[in-house]
């Protein structure tokens, strides 16, 4: 008896063990020999933390590596990318670049802002790129986007696009940058059509990574008779994009406004309005030429919004999107960049 | 050889070592076709590990094993189950919440499509169960059917597949003297329709009576084969254990004293809830041996179990003494003078992995001097422990073994040196003789017996009339939750007790 | 008679040696992976070691990541011991973490001392926690696999309720900083090692170590856990309080989880974060419990070779590209062959010692008859 209930036990675990090693077995192939292009800057090397995600997850690290992809093949830079699994190896996976010499390392994401503060201090020759948080360190570049703007832009979609004038917004974590995607979008609802942002549903899953709960989340604020819903929650974002196709079967719509990538490609456009994209490849592919150029912003903070082309609709929008919607978002893109309309962050 | 008989299985030459143990050594025999032919030996003899070579779980490093005049190689079960040879183990294999029918064709059910076909799986059991008197329901689930149903649905399963030679291993080890009775005239049956059976056992009683021949081994080694029916069982007996035995217990009378134990109206519930013990009164007196005599399930398991603080009782008084037993816990009873060798020793007797050592303070461990401020004294209890072994005979290569590792004998011997170094002043044995040889049932008797004439109180409590005849002063009959007589062994034979036993005859009170 | 006593040092050993065999044939089929991948395996398995021993930094680091697996191996073996799986280390981590940021936050006190404070508290909080299941089990009959599951997130979120109530570093999604008096840290020995992140834990752990052994093996509590864990039958019969020493047992398991908790907030990261998923710790504790067969030297091996798996990982990958999902997939493959033995045998056809071992599982019964 005993016996076999180990074994079971014992079974048990080692299947864990293993579908946490298929889950990840994902094709792969990290590191991009610039040889192809004759590499003008293949003696320099730059690499990637990922937050504890990966960089498949058709979202923010998806993005940041696909930038340093590109920084390879126009410049020659050597890049490679390393995936914590738990949040005591954020350091050490960090300290494994900057042992290794390299000249830029990348740290993706808000949970790495500790960390980031400890080995720029402890490394003062060494550069850092944060995305999406803030250190202040005279080798630490930080990159935060004006999230705010680009959501602004998605609300006026919103606003002129719902026929029930109710919208919703789900959130991952009530943390100030998700916050500013909400605040944004409000502010682009309100100014296209004031009573869909009195009727505005908000809610926070509390969680980036729980698809049930995103899933709950929708079908609440979806109940309350909203026809779209802007999600600003990561892979717990996924559940509203599940929701939205079960409720879209009959002829009545429910959309869902994607985030971070333009995610009709993932979850096919008969649900995904529009999505407001976050630009981190392109912003990691900025500053890393800066540091081959010399002029590394470290200790600087980099804004990126509308007028750095940081964020953006996704250039898919023309599908779902009235032409004369998107007319009227081109209006406000310029008022914003010409700073007639400053967005709100809080 | 043997020309005029059929011989169905024949071994030459079986060796089997498990490092320089030489279990079995050079082992030759025969079964004829139709004879129940009985393997006789103590335990550790090399009577299991045989069989287990004959049924291809153990491979023999030496010996050939011919098979209706074949010779085979027996890599696995299945080649014996193949060539007709089944085994019934001692320990059933069995699914508890599958019927009879599933259990006996899991392994080689035949499908209709995807489903199983279980209908004509059940007629061909019922079939083959009013063929041998088996008395099978092929639909009851195994979780509620008897001990000796279950036994029978193993038989079925070997005949269902086909088998003519039948290894029975220590068959009546778990069966009452009513299913043991019954499944001797199993036996004949079996023999009648042309099936060859080997009973693996050490119950000379049984021998005499179901077994047309004997093969006697003793360490390893074939000492005999004996027709039963020219033997008597001393000499089978003697044969087995290689010296003179006595079979019956040599005892002075008892002279009882004062009363130690004072049962009055106690009620208990078994395990489902329901009452089993009905207002149960009796005494035990200092220097006797009360036997109590029953069919199993007769409320004898509680009856202990209330006495030795392990079962709550709803009403009623136990003392000891002067001392208050009613439903204390078993660490106040057994501190305040009652010692307990329980009826399973497996379950409640001994942690199998625990040490020898371990085992034999598994009662006073947080006791001083076994422990000292609450660190366990590990060269004592050694000390302690090579003393019980020396004393009680334990054989084992050391007292740092595993309990697990030692024959059912020796790991009884270990429970009794522990109750009885205890010093209690009541003993209660429970089925004390359960599954031993005849050289240790009749240690352990002469060891309760000891224990009388040191002026202790000792409970019997044994489904073996034999034992209680032979070893109880005064006998207390059990049934149905309540004593329903009592006598003694000069007043009383095993016909009479057995009457009362099936609750169709009252007596004795009178006696006190 | 001394071929039993043979025979039994015999299959002690071949347990061992079956840990050894599996060990080996992870790494072979690991390697086999990587080949059919394209990746290669000499190279993976040269940067995973270097990873390992390389340079102090990194020997530092694996300390300090096997160091915690110790402790909640033993957490798990203690309650394996009392027959129970405690599959809820990971809720009792978090709770001893919650215990000692509370008192590392709020409470002042002197150096080191706050340290220690700070862990008992961690450590008493955890061991409750346990308890809690130990106790849901005993007077309710509830079972100990189910609650813990539920009481692991249940743990979790109320580390997001205190965090959030109390103590939020705003905008980081973590707690404030312990002070610094309660940090449990050797900055000497972390200076020594290149910055390495050692703590007092790794001492604690050998304590630890060598106190589970003790404790088994030598204590009257330990006794009685192991008799209740083996047959609680047997315990009962022997007078033995078996709901007690389940919570007992519970208790002190607890407690090794909560220390963990302890190890992480005071000596790794300062602070507690609002994590959406709790640190796995406790289920690594569990593999790292059944390939160490609970016994303390058991443990104390497999934490060191899980850990230093595990942290090597990203040496492969940084090395050689390989997915640090390969390293996890060697570990689930050798905890597979030490959970079946009988596959290892079949391969290398042991013919002679499956009866034997087949006759040890089928029956309670003697071993030579």
């Amino acid at each position: 008896m005993k016996q076999t209930k180990k074994f079971w036990v014992l079974t048990l675990v080692a299947a864990l063990f293993f579908s946490v090693a298929l889950t990840g077995c994902g094709g792969k192939n990290k590191e991009e020999s610039g040889a192809a292009n004759g590499g003008a800057h293949s003696e320099l090397k730059a690499g990637l933390v990922t937050d504890l995600g990966s960089v498949n997850d058709k979202s923010f690290n998806q993005s940041a590596w696909e930038g340093l992809q590109k920084l390879n093949k126009e410049t020659g830079v050597q890049v490679k990318y390393l995936e914590p699994k738990k949040d005591t190896e954020i350091i050490t996976s960090l300290n494994q670049f900057v042992k290794n010499k390299y000249d830029l390392t990348w740290a993706t994401g808000y949970t790495m802002m500790d960390a980031v503060k400890q080995v720029a201090g402890e490394n003062p020759n060494v550069k850092i790129g944060l995305v999406d948080a803030e250190v202040q360190a005279p080798n630490v570049a930080s990159v935060l986007f004006k999230e705010q703007e680009g959501s602004f832009l998605v609300g006026v979609i919103a606003g002129l696009t719902t026929k029930s004038n109710k919208v919703g917004f789900v959130g991952g974590v009530e943390l100030p940058v998700i916050k500013r995607f909400e605040v944004g979008f409000r502010a682009g609802v309100e100014a296209v059509n004031p009573e869909a942002a009195k009727n505005m549903k908000v809610i926070y899953a509390g969680d980036f990574s729980r698809v049930d709960k995103g899933k709950s989340a929708a079908a609440t604020i979806y109940n309350e008779g909203a026809d779209i819903i802007f999600h600003a929650a990561g892979m717990t974002g996924n559940g509203v994009f599940n929701e939205a196709k079960e409720r879209s079967k009959g002829d009545k719509k429910a959309w869902v406004i994607g985030v971070d990538m333009d995610q009709s490609l993932t979850f096919g456009d008969e649900v995904t309005l529009t999505s407001m994209v976050k630009k981190v490849d392109e912003a990691v592919v900025k500053v890393s030429k800066d540091m081959i150029d010399g002029k590394f912003p470290g200790g600087k903070t980099t804004y990126l919004g509308l007028k750095e082309n940081g964020v953006d609709i996704a250039p898919t929008s023309t599908k779902n999107v009235a032409p004369d919607v998107l007319k009227k978002v081109e209006e406000f893109r310029e008022k914003i960049i010409k700073g007639e309309i400053t967005v709100p962050e809080k | 050889m043997a020309e005029q008989h059929d011989i169905v299985l024949q071994l030459k030459g079986l060796t089997k070592r498990f490092g320089e143990f030489v279990a079995n050594d050079h082992i030759d025999l025969e079964l004829r076709k139709g004879e129940v032919l009985a393997l006789l030996g103590e335990n550790g003899a090399g009577k299991s590990t045989l069989m287990n070579m004959v049924f291809g779980l153990y491979q023999p490093e030496e010996g050939e094993i011919w098979v209706k005049g074949q010779q085979l190689t027996m890599d696995t079960p299945s080649v014996a189950i193949e060539h007709g040879i089944g085994m019934v183990h001692q320990h059933f294999k069995l699914v508890p919440p599958f019927t009879v029918t599933e259990n006996i064709i899991l392994g080689m059910e035949t499908k209709k499509g995807l489903r199983l076909d279980k209908k004509s799986a059940a007629a061909r059991i019922q079939e083959l169960s009013d063929m041998y008197k088996l008395n099978l329901k092929p639909h009851a689930r195994i979780d509620s059917i008897s001990v000796g149903m279950q036994q029978r649905v193993e038989i079925m399963k070997i005949l269902y597949r086909g088998a003519d030679i039948l290894i029975f291993d220590e068959p009546t080890a778990v069966l009452t003297p009513q299913e043991i009775s019954e499944l001797l005239g199993i036996f004949r049956k079996l023999t009648k329709e042309g099936k060859s059976i080997i009973v693996i056992t050490h119950k000379l009683k049984e021998i005499m009576e179901a077994a047309d021949r004997c093969t006697v081994i003793r360490r390893g080694k074939v000492i005999d084969t004996l027709i039963v029916k020219d033997t008597t069982p001393q000499q089978l007996a003697e044969r087995m254990v290689g010296h003179n035995v006595k079979l019956t217990v040599d005892k002075e009378d008892a002279k009882p004293a004062e009363t130690m134990l004072h049962v009055q109206d106690i009620w208990a519930k078994d395990d489902s809830g329901h009452d089993m013990l009905k207002g149960l009164s009796f005494e035990v007196k200092a220097g006797e041996i009360v036997g109590i005599a029953g069919v199993d399930g007769n409320g004898q398991t509680e009856l202990v179990e209330a006495i030795s603080g392990m079962r709550p009782t709803q009403k009623g008084k136990i003392q000891l003494g002067s001392d208050e037993l009613t439903n204390r816990n078993p660490r106040d009873v057994s501190e305040i003078g009652v010692g307990h060798i329980p009826q399973d020793r497996h379950k409640h007797g001994l942690v199998l992995d625990f040490t020898i050592e371990e085992n034999s303070v598994l009662k006073s461990y947080f006791k001083s001097p076994w422990t000292k401020n609450g660190i366990i004294q590990s060269d004592i209890i050694k000390e302690e422990t090579e003393r019980y072994v020396k004393d009680y005979d334990i054989r084992t290569p050391g007292t740092g073994v595993l309990a697990r590792s030692l024959s059912g004998g020796n790991q009884q011997k270990i429970i009794i040196a522990r109750e009885i170094e205890r010093k209690p002043r009541l003993l209660i044995a429970a089925q004390p003789t359960r599954g031993l040889d005849v050289g240790a049932i009749s240690f352990v008797h002469k060891q309760l017996i000891a224990e009388r004439d040191a002026g202790k109180g000792v409970l019997l409590v044994s489904f073996e009339l034999e034992e209680i005849m032979n070893v109880a002063d005064r006998i207390l009959v059990i049934f149905n939750g309540q004593i329903v007589g009592e006598t003694t062994p000069k007043q009383t034979n095993e016909q009479e007790l057995g009457l009362m036993m099936a609750g169709k005859l009252e007596r004795g009170f009178a006696h006190v | 008679m001394s071929k039993m006593k043979g025979l039994v040092t015999r299959l002690r050993q071949e347990s061992v040696w079956i840990s050894l065999l599996s060990i080996v044939i992870g790494l072979i089929i690991g390697a086999i992976v990587m080949l059919v991948s394209g990746y290669d395996p000499l190279l993976a398995y040269q940067s995973l070691v270097e990873k390992i021993v390389g340079n102090s930094y990194d020997f530092g680091e694996t300390l300090r990541a096997v160091v915690p697996l110790i402790m909640t191996g033993l957490a798990v073996a203690v309650a394996f011991r009392a027959g129970l799986f405690n599959i809820g280390v990971e809720g009792q981590i978090v709770m001893g973490s919650i215990g000692a940021l509370l008192v590392g936050h709020f409470v002042s006190l002197p150096p080191v001392i706050h340290g220690i404070v700070a862990m008992i508290v961690g450590t008493l909080v955890g061991g409750l926690w346990g308890m809690l299941v130990a106790w849901l089990k005993t007077s309710r009959g509830i079972n100990e696999v189910i609650s813990c599951i539920m009481l692991n997130w249940c743990a979790l979120y109320i580390s997001h309720i205190v965090i959030r109530t109390l103590m939020e570093e705003s905008g980081t999604g973590r707690s404030k900083l312990i002070q610094e008096s309660a940090s449990i840290q050797l900055d000497s020995l972390s200076a020594w090692m290149d910055g390495a992140r050692i703590h007092w834990g790794f001492a604690i752990a050998i304590i630890a170590v060598i106190g589970y052994s003790f404790f088994m093996n030598k204590t009257k509590w330990g006794y009685e856990i192991r008799a209740v864990g083996s047959n609680r039958h047997a315990a009962h019969y022997a007078g033995m309080k078996v709901n007690s020493t389940v919570l007992r047992a519970f208790f002190i398991s607890g407690m090794l989880g909560g220390m963990v908790g302890t190890f992480e907030v005071l000596g790794v990261f300062k602070y507690v974060a609002i994590a959406p998923a709790t640190s796995g710790l406790g289920f690594d504790g569990i593999a790292v419990a059944l390939l160490g067969m609970n016994t303390a030297i058991g443990i104390f091996f497999s934490a060191i070779l899980f850990g230093a798996l595990m942290y090597g990982a990203q040496g492969m990958s940084f090395g050689a590209d390989v997915p640090g999902e390969v390293v996890r997939m060697i570990i689930s493959i050798i905890i597979f062959f030490t959970a079946a033995p009988g596959l290892l045998r079949m391969f290398f056809k042991l013919r002679t010692r499956k009866g034997r071992k087949g006759a040890n599982a089928n029956g309670n019964d003697s071993v030579s008859s």
